[in-house]
C-alpha cells in the first residue's frame, strides 16, 4: 500500500510540476508529461521496473480517446473520409513500411526483421498526435482531418499486422527461443499466461477469423440494441456515479473483448464510439468519460518518458539518435509526399508531414510482441523501444517548429477557408419541456443547428420519437455543457423547470462565457429579475403571451374589431414592458415582492396609467395610446 | 448589417454637417435585396446619415409614432429607400407615412415640423426605363407616378427632389452596373449633406441621376 502510494504520488507529483510549466513556456502538455517521465525515471530513479505495467494500464487512455473522438464521428461522417482513410492512410502505411525496411536491408538486416521493422515503424503516434491537435486547435484542419483519418487506419491496420508479424519470425531466434523455454520455466509460465487470455489463441486461421468478425458483429449489436436501453436504465436511477461506472464497464469490457480476440483495443472502442455517436447519451458518456481519459492519457505520456532505457541510450547514444532522425524523415519524406498528392495547403502539408513523423506507442506494443514470437532479438527490440520512445519525444519538438515558423504564415497564405469560418456554433437549449419544444422546433424550422439536452430520459425518449436529436444530462453541469460545445455556441436557451438552478445556470455561463447570449424563460416578475440580474439577454415570462393572446381573442368575442384589439393589446404589452422596466430599479432580491413598499406603489401607480390610457382611448377620438391612424379633425382642411 | 440596433443619437444625431440625412429603408425580404441591401450598407457608413430599417426595428408594423416624429424632427434631409412596389412603397412605408405624417405635426395649421425639410425617394425598379413613358410599356414616366409622394412632401412643406432610381435593377449586379449606382448614391448623399447640391435645378429634372454631376458644386 505504501508503495502504491508512493507511486502515485511520485506520479503526480512530476505531472503538477512539469505540465503546467511545460505549457507555460508553449511546448505543450505532451512535452511536460513527456519531461516529468524524464525526471521520475532515468534522472532521479524514483520510479523503476514497474513503469511499462503501469504503462500497459495508462494505455487505457488511449483506448477512451478513440472511444471519445469516435463519439465524435457518427457513421455517415466516417464514410464521407472513407477516400482520405484509405487512400492516405493505405498509402503511408505502405510507402513507410517499404522504405523503412529498404534502409534496414542497406544497413544489413536481414529481410524478415527489416520489413517487421518497417511495419512497425510505420505507425504513427494517436496518443501525441490528437491531444497536440486538440490542444492547439488544430484537429479541425485540413490536416488536422488527414492527419486522424492516417491514425485512423494504422488502428485498423493493427488488425493484420499482429496477424503476419509471427510469420516473418527468424529460424535462429525460433531456436533460441526455444531453447530459453525449455530451460526457464517462468518464462514457459508467462507465455501460458498470456495464452490463457487469449480466445483465438491456437485456433487455425479461418476460426481465428469467425471469432474476430464474431467480436465485431457483438459490439455493433451490443452497441446499437443493448447500450442504450441500458444507460436509459441507469439514467432512471439518478446515481450520476453509477452512470460513470456504467460508462468505464462499457469502454474497459469492450478493451477486453478486443484483446481476447487480438484486435486493437482502441478500435474496438472507437467502433462503440462511432455507433453511440447519434445517441441521446452522447454528451453524458464524453463528459464522463472525458477526466480519466485525461489522466490515464498523461500517466502514459509519463511513462514513456519514464521507460527510456538510460544505459542502451548513453551506451549507443549515436545509433539510437541516428536511427530516431532516420525514421522521422523517411516518414517525413513518405507524408510530405502524401500531402501533395492529395493536394493539401502548405501550411496542412507541413502540420501532417510534422505531426505524423514519429513512431507510435503501438510501436512497444509490436516490438514485445515480435519479441515474443521469435521476430527480433530482445536486445534490438530494446534498442528499438529506444527510438520509438525518442521519436515521441521528438513530436512534441516538431509541433513547436510548426507552431514557429508555419503556423504564422498560416491566415496570409489562405485567407478565406470559408468552410472552417462559416461553421456557425450551435444553440444549446436546456430543457425540453412544454416550452423547450417550441422554441426547438421553431429554431429547426428555420434552419438553425441546435443541441438539446435535458435530464428526463422520458423526455429525450419522446423527442427522438418525434426525430428531434436530443442529449440526456443535466444541463447545469459545467462538464455537460463543455460536451454540449457551449465554448463555440452562439446561444444558450434556457427552458429548465427548477427556478433556482435557471437561474445558476444563467450565472455561470454569463460568467464563464460572456460571449454566448443567454435567452431564459422566467416563471414570473421575480424570476425575471433574477434572471436579469444573473445577466441574462433576454428572459420572458412564461405565460404572458398566451394570456395576452387570450384576452385579445376575449375581446374579438365581445364584437370588438380585430385590427383594434390587436391595437389594444399592443399597446398594453408595451405599457406593461415599460413598467417591469421601471419596477426593476426598485426591486430587491427580498424573495417576498410583496413587502417591498415602493415596488408595490410603483406597480399600483403604473396599473392606474394603464387604465387612464385606456380610458383615454375609448373617450377621446384622437388617441394617443394605440397611436394607429388616427383621422385629422373635421374642416381643418385648408 | 442592414438591421443594425438603433442607436441613440438617432433622434438627436450631432450637428456637425449642413443638413443631418435620415434614411428611412424599407425591403421585406433584406437577404435577398441585390441592391437596396447594398445601398443601405454605403449609407450607414456615410457620415452625418442616419439608417433606420423599418422592417427590422417592427417587423410587426406596429411603428412607434413618438419615436418616428423624434427623428425626424432631428434630421433635415428625409430618404425613401426602396424597390417599387405596384408603383409605390413598399406597405411599411405607407404604413409610416400614415402613423407618423400626423395632424398638426406635419400638416394643418399647427402641423409645421416637416417646413423646409428635403424630401426625395430613392428606389430600385425592375422594368428598364423605356418602359417608363407614355408610350412604354408601363405607360408613366417615374415621375408622374410618384405624383402621390409629391403631393404628400408639398402638403407637409417639404421641398421634393425627384427620384434617384436604378431600372433594370434585376440584372445591375450582372452587368456590372451597381458599383457606378452606390458610388452615385454615397456621392449625392455628401453632396446633400455638405449643402454642395444645386436644390433649385434638382428639382426640375425628371430623375436625380441623370445630370449628377453637374447638380453638385466643387468645394
Amino acid at each position: 500500500m505504501d508503495g502504491m502510494l508512493f507511486q502515485l504520488f511520485v506520479y503526480l507529483c512530476a505531472a503538477v510540476v512539469a505540465v503546467p510549466i511545460a505549457k507555460r513556456l508553449g511546448l505543450g502538455s505532451v512535452l511536460g508529461y513527456l519531461i516529468a517521465g524524464i525526471i521520475i525515471g532515468p534522472a532521479l530513479g524514483l520510479v523503476g521496473d514497474e513503469t511499462s505495467e503501469i504503462r500497459h494500464f495508462a494505455e487505457l487512455g488511449v483506448v477512451m480517446m478513440l472511444f471519445l473522438i469516435g463519439l465524435e464521428l457518427d457513421p455517415s461522417t466516417l464514410w464521407q473520409m472513407r477516400a482520405r482513410l484509405l487512400g492516405m492512410g493505405g498509402l503511408q502505411v505502405a510507402l513507410s513500411a517499404l522504405l523503412i525496411a529498404a534502409a534496414a536491408l542497406i544497413l544489413g538486416a536481414d529481410w524478415r526483421l527489416a520489413l517487421a521493422v518497417g511495419l512497425i515503424f510505420s505507425l504513427s503516434s494517436t496518443a501525441i498526435v490528437m491531444q497536440t491537435l486538440s490542444e492547439k486547435g488544430l484537429a479541425g484542419t485540413q490536416g488536422g482531418r488527414s492527419s486522424f483519418s492516417v491514425l485512423l487506419f494504422q488502428d485498423i491496420a493493427l488488425v493484420p499486422l499482429l496477424a503476419v508479424l509471427p510469420l516473418l519470425a527468424s529460424p535462429e531466434l525460433m531456436l533460441i527461443n526455444a531453447d530459453a523455454l525449455a530451460h526457464a520455466p517462468t518464462a514457459a509460465n508467462a507465455v501460458a499466461q498470456v495464452e490463457e487470455m487469449s480466445l483465438v489463441a491456437g485456433l487455425p486461421g479461418w476460426a481465428h477469423g469467425l471469432v474476430v468478425l464474431g467480436a465485431i458483429a457483438a459490439i455493433l449489436f451490443g452497441g446499437y440494441f443493448l447500450s442504450r436501453p441500458l444507460l436509459r436504465f441507469v439514467a432512471e436511477s439518478r446515481l450520476r456515479e453509477i452512470f460513470t461506472a456504467t460508462v468505464l464497464l462499457l469502454v474497459v469490457g469492450i478493451a477486453l473483448l478486443m484483446t481476447l480476440v487480438d484486435l486493437s483495443p482502441a478500435l474496438g472502442t472507437f467502433i462503440a464510439g462511432v455507433i453511440l455517436a447519434n445517441s441521446e447519451f452522447r454528451h453524458e458518456l464524453e463528459s464522463d468519460i472525458e477526466p480519466f481519459k485525461g489522466i490515464l492519457l498523461g500517466l502514459f505520456f509519463i511513462t514513456v518518458g519514464a521507460g527510456i532505457d538510460v544505459e542502451i541510450l548513453f551506451g549507443d547514444f549515436a545509433t539510437v539518435l541516428g536511427l530516431t532522425l532516420g525514421v522521422i524523415l523517411l516518414k517525413g519524406c513518405v507524408l510530405f509526399g502524401l500531402a501533395r498528392l492529395f493536394r493539401l495547403k502548405t501550411p496542412d502539408r507541413w502540420l501532417f508531414t510534422l505531426g505524423l513523423a514519429q513512431a507510435g506507442e503501438f510501436g512497444f506494443v509490436l516490438l514485445n510482441f515480435s519479441m515474443a514470437n521469435s521476430v527480433i532479438a530482445t536486445e534490438d527490440a530494446k534498442l528499438l523501444s529506444l527510438v520509438v520512445a525518442l521519436s515521441m519525444l521528438l513530436t512534441p519538438a516538431l509541433f513547436v517548429i510548426y507552431d514557429k515558423l508555419i503556423q504564422p504564415h498560416r491566415s496570409r497564405m489562405e485567407p478565406a477557408e470559408a468552410d472552417e469560418i462559416d461553421e456557425q456554433g450551435p444553440v444549446i437549449i436546456a430543457g425540453i419541456g412544454r416550452f423547450g419544444q417550441i422554441v426547438n422546433r421553431l429554431l429547426i424550422a428555420s434552419g438553425v443547428r441546435t443541441v438539446v439536452l435535458d435530464h428526463e430520459a422520458a423526455q429525450i425518449e419522446t423527442q427522438h420519437r418525434f426525430g428531434i436529436k436530443s442529449f440526456f444530462g443535466d444541463a447545469t453541469r459545467p462538464d455537460l455543457l463543455h460536451a454540449a460545445g457551449i465554448e463555440d455556441a452562439q446561444l444558450l436557451i434556457v427552458a429548465i423547470d427548477d427556478r433556482d438552478r435557471a437561474v445558476q445556470l444563467v450565472e455561470y455561463v454569463k460568467r464563464r462565457y460572456p460571449s454566448v447570449k443567454v435567452l431564459a424563460r422566467a416563471f414570473d416578475m421575480n424570476h425575471l429579475y433574477l434572471l436579469r440580474k444573473a445577466g441574462a439577454d433576454v428572459a420572458l415570462r412564461e405565460v404572458f403571451d398566451a394570456s395576452l393572446r387570450l384576452g385579445a381573442e376575449a375581446l374579438k368575442e365581445l364584437g370588438m374589431h380585430p385590427f383594434k384589439v390587436e391595437k389594444m393589446a399592443r399597446a398594453f404589452r408595451r405599457h406593461d414592458e415599460a413598467g417591469l422596466d421601471q419596477l426593476y430599479e426598485l426591486w430587491d432580491e427580498h424573495p417576498d415582492v410583496s413587502r417591498n413598499r415602493a415596488i408595490m406603489a410603483r406597480a399600483r401607480e403604473h396599473r392606474e396609467t394603464l387604465a387612464q390610457l385606456m380610458e383615454t382611448d375609448r373617450l377621446q377620438l384622437h388617441d394617443r395610446t394605440e397611436r394607429g391612424w388616427t383621422p385629422p379633425p373635421t374642416g381643418a382642411q385648408e | 448589417m442592414t438591421s443594425e440596433p438603433r442607436r441613440a443619437t438617432d433622434t438627436d444625431p450631432p450637428r456637425t454637417w449642413e443638413r443631418r440625412i435620415l434614411v428611412l429603408y424599407a425591403h421585406p425580404s433584406p437577404d435577398r435585396s441585390e441592391v437596396n441591401r447594398h445601398l443601405a450598407d454605403a449609407a450607414i457608413r456615410t457620415q452625418g446619415v442616419t439608417l433606420v430599417d423599418l422592417y427590422g426595428e417592427y417587423p410587426d408594423y406596429g411603428i412607434d409614432v413618438d419615436r418616428e416624429q423624434a427623428r425626424l424632427r432631428a434630421h433635415e434631409v428625409i430618404v425613401f429607400l426602396h424597390p417599387l412596389y405596384w408603383y409605390s412603397t413598399p406597405a411599411i412605408l405607407k404604413e409610416w407615412q400614415d402613423l407618423a405624417l400626423e395632424h398638426g405635426f406635419a400638416y394643418g395649421t399647427e402641423g409645421t415640423a416637416l417646413h423646409g425639410k428635403i424630401f426625395f425617394s430613392a428606389l430600385t425598379a425592375g422594368g428598364p426605363e423605356l418602359a417608363y413613358r407614355a408610350e412604354g410599356f408601363h405607360h408613366f414616366g417615374i415621375r408622374e407616378l410618384l405624383n402621390p409622394l409629391e403631393q404628400t412632401a408639398h402638403l407637409c412643406g417639404m421641398v421634393y427632389l425627384p427620384p434617384f432610381a436604378l431600372f433594370s435593377a434585376r440584372t445591375a449586379l450582372e452587368e456590372g452596373r451597381l458599383e457606378t449606382h452606390i458610388a452615385d448614391w454615397v456621392t449625392l448623399l455628401k453632396a446633400l449633406r455638405d449643402d454642395r447640391l444645386d436644390i433649385s435645378h434638382a428639382q426640375k429634372l425628371r430623375m436625380l441621376n441623370a445630370e449628377l454631376p453637374s447638380l453638385i458644386r466643387e468645394d
